[in-house]
């Protein structure tokens, strides 16, 4: 296995990383493991009755965060997927936003507690928001794209989705739309293999997803989702050729699930757990953390310290959101329709 | 003021926002160089050229789904689908995402958008190109559902309907586009949604009636006008929000009510208004309410004496006049 033989090779320059700068390398690891963290509380507060649901993003954090990396938060349009929670960290919604959102409370950002956890959205980094059914957020993306296209700017749009997503019609139509007007679009998938219990095998007949991209006349990339860096080189680059008039891109990130789709699903009945284990031996986490120490840019202290610096940001998150107020029933009835004063 | 045809106020209306609001693109099939297939857009492509007056693939859920997604990112997006019978594959779109954007954001985002569609049978369509589509939408919270039936209200809701913060669905009876001509004011004519209008007065019953159905309503009530019956007819042009207080005023002043639509019967429009009488005004009552409609049927057939069979027409709304009015 690849962890084994990184062990026994002899130390060389890692290109990758160098291309990519110890200070970037750093936010993206600590994000990571930030997101674990919390990942792993939100669990642990479902199943002791505090919050009714979770859905969470193990296994696929070097994925997001190496996307989330090649864009300009704040200035890029973004339209996640529920399985996002890394890319959003990342992007900068606070862990205690995101805890808000998990316990449903009136100051959750993404819609005091109207949607279930994890459908993000949130103005001040443009993030539009979404819906649970899959794939409906990809013609917005290209829509978007037209609207910042218009206005001259230099935006890209960055939509998220799953494997499953590409077999949805909105999927057909929403690249092809992006396609045909040359949008600036990235199109990002995470190929997590499975579709709830479907697997990539019973939603595609092609090899990968990327491949569906030559269906639309654009590029397609597959890229290891396990690995940030790869990622971060690959959307940086579908970035700048998207921002300089070059069009939409497909690229898949093929990663892997760690977790049920959500706390309500039981991953035992559709997929082995000697795959899961299998698959927990390129969990991104370790791996980006070896890569650092054979660079010399960690150690056992930095680690320590970054544990202990995480497990504090996830108690006074998972805090902070447990005592917040419940949205005021009173409100329920309330943004139907633009309010008269947001009429202006 | 001029007579114009509904057509004509349509386009005037996308072409005078158009040019008010850089923010206002059209979007569709056929719409750019054809000028759509009714003409509803001819001549936009030229005056405000192809990245404003999007020819799209052929796409129902994609020209929504764009355009939702161009409205959240600041635009005013007016899409048009073909034939209100497409409409169906944007129906998630349409639902699931424009009505609930405000909503589910808390109040973050908006969907300024319109959908306008030609709807409506009486021009030979067959079941695919007759279809009366409203009462989906006006089911939805989050959705405004408006038909117009004159030049002046299609230009003036329109306009409306664009400078709306909130999704729009925006039938047109496309048997009206040309056979309907009306005087429509000059300069910048602006109709309010919400408010339904007394296009008859009278004082024997209420007829209320939407669409190229308004017009058969009007004729019928003219006919018996000459028997004695004078009929308030009532244009709803918003069916969603419904103007509850304009219904209830003129039922508790006629005490009997006939609802007329070419939707079909059962969970139509006159179903919610029948329960919003049976509600709110039952012992101003002095018979039962009646609908004249399309009988429940999948869609309306194609040769001529079938539908004409089944199209609600002036004769039949006028004996649902007489039978009410002697009730």
């Amino acid at each position: 296995m690849r962890p084994a033989k990184e062990a026994t090779a002899p130390k060389s320059v890692d290109v990758a990383l160098e291309a990519v700068g110890a200070e970037r390398l750093l936010a993206m690891y600590r994000i990571m493991v930030l997101s674990r963290a919390l990942d792993e509380r939100m669990w642990i507060v479902q199943r002791q009755g505090k919050v009714p649901f979770v859905i969470t993003a193990q296994g696929q954090e070097a994925a997001q965060v190496g996307a989330a990396m090649a864009l300009r938060p704040g200035h890029d349009v973004i339209l996640p997927y529920y399985r996002d929670m890394t890319l959003m960290l990342a992007l900068g919604m606070t862990p205690r936003e995101l805890m808000l959102n998990v316990f449903s409370r009136a100051e959750d950002p993404n819609s005091g507690g109207r949607q279930m956890p994890a459908h993000f959205s949130l103005p001040r980094l443009r993030v539009l928001t979404g819906s649970s059914p899959v794939g409906t957020q990809i013609p917005h993306a290209a829509g978007a794209a037209l609207a910042s296209r218009l206005r001259g700017e230099d935006s890209v749009t960055f939509c998220s989705f799953g494997e499953g997503a590409t077999s949805t019609g909105d999927f057909h139509e929403g690249v092809n739309f992006a396609a045909v007007l040359q949008l600036p679009v990235i199109f990002f998938c995470q190929n997590n293999r499975y579709a709830i219990s479907v697997p990539q095998r019973r939603q595609m007949a092609v090899e990968s997803v990327a491949a569906r991209a030559a269906a639309y006349g654009i590029e397609g990339i597959s890229v290891d989702g396990q690995d940030p860096v790869a990622v971060y080189q690959v959307v940086s680059q579908a970035v700048e050729r998207a921002r300089a008039g070059g069009g939409p891109i497909l690229i898949e990130a093929v990663t892997y699930r760690f977790v049920p789709h959500t706390s309500d699903d039981d991953d035992r009945v559709y997929r082995s757990r000697e795959e899961v284990e299998q698959s927990r031996r390129r969990d991104p986490i370790p791996l980006l953390r070896e890569r650092l120490m054979e660079a010399g840019l960690w150690d056992e202290a930095r680690e320590q310290a970054l544990r202990e610096e995480v497990t504090r940001i996830v108690d006074d998150a998972t805090a902070y959101a447990e005592q917040a107020p419940p949205p005021d029933p009173a409100t329920v009835a309330r943004h139907v329709f633009a309010e008269p004063s947001a009429e202006g | 003021m001029a007579v114009k045809r509904m057509i004509d106020a349509i386009r005037e209306a996308l072409d005078e926002e158009m040019a008010r609001d850089p923010r206002v693109i059209v979007l569709g099939e056929d719409v750019g160089v054809k000028g759509g297939v009714f003409v509803a857009t001819r001549g936009l492509i030229e005056k405000y050229g192809p990245d404003r007056v999007i020819d799209t693939p052929l796409s129902e859920s994609g020209i929504v789904g764009v355009a939702i997604g161009a409205a959240m990112n600041g635009l005013r997006p007016v899409a048009e689908i073909q034939f209100a019978d497409f409409i169906h594959p944007a129906m998630d779109q349409i639902i699931n995402e424009a009505a609930r954007i405000r909503y589910r954001s808390n109040g973050a985002w908006g969907c300024p958008l319109v959908v306008r569609a030609p709807y409506g049978a009486g021009i030979r369509g067959g079941l695919y190109h007759s279809q009366s589509v409203e009462s989906f939408f006006a089911h939805v919270p989050g959705l405004k559902v408006v038909i117009p039936s004159t030049p002046a209200d299609a230009k003036g809701l329109l306009k409306s309907a664009i400078r709306d913060e909130d999704p729009v669905i925006f039938l047109e009876p496309k048997r009206a586009y040309r056979a309907i001509q009306g005087e429509v004011p000059d300069g910048d004519w602006v109709v309010p949604i919400g408010p339904a209008r007394i296009a008859r007065e009278g004082d024997r019953l209420t007829a209320v009636a939407y669409g190229m159905m308004l017009h058969l309503t009007l004729q019928a009530a003219e006919q018996v006008a000459r028997e004695g019956i004078e009929v308030e007819v009532i244009d709803l042009r918003t069916l969603a929000p419904l103007d509850r207080s304009t219904l209830l005023a003129s039922v508790r002043k006629t005490g009997r009510l006939l609802i007329v639509h070419e939707d079909n019967r059962t969970l139509g429009m006159g179903a919610e208004i029948a329960a919003l009488v049976a509600e709110e005004a039952l012992y101003d009552l002095d018979a039962p309410v009646r609908r004249v409609t399309m009988p429940d049927l999948p869609a309306t057939p194609f040769a001529a004496v079938l539908e004409d069979a089944v199209l609600p027409d002036t004769q039949r709304i006028a004996q649902a006049m007489r039978e009410l009015a002697r009730e």
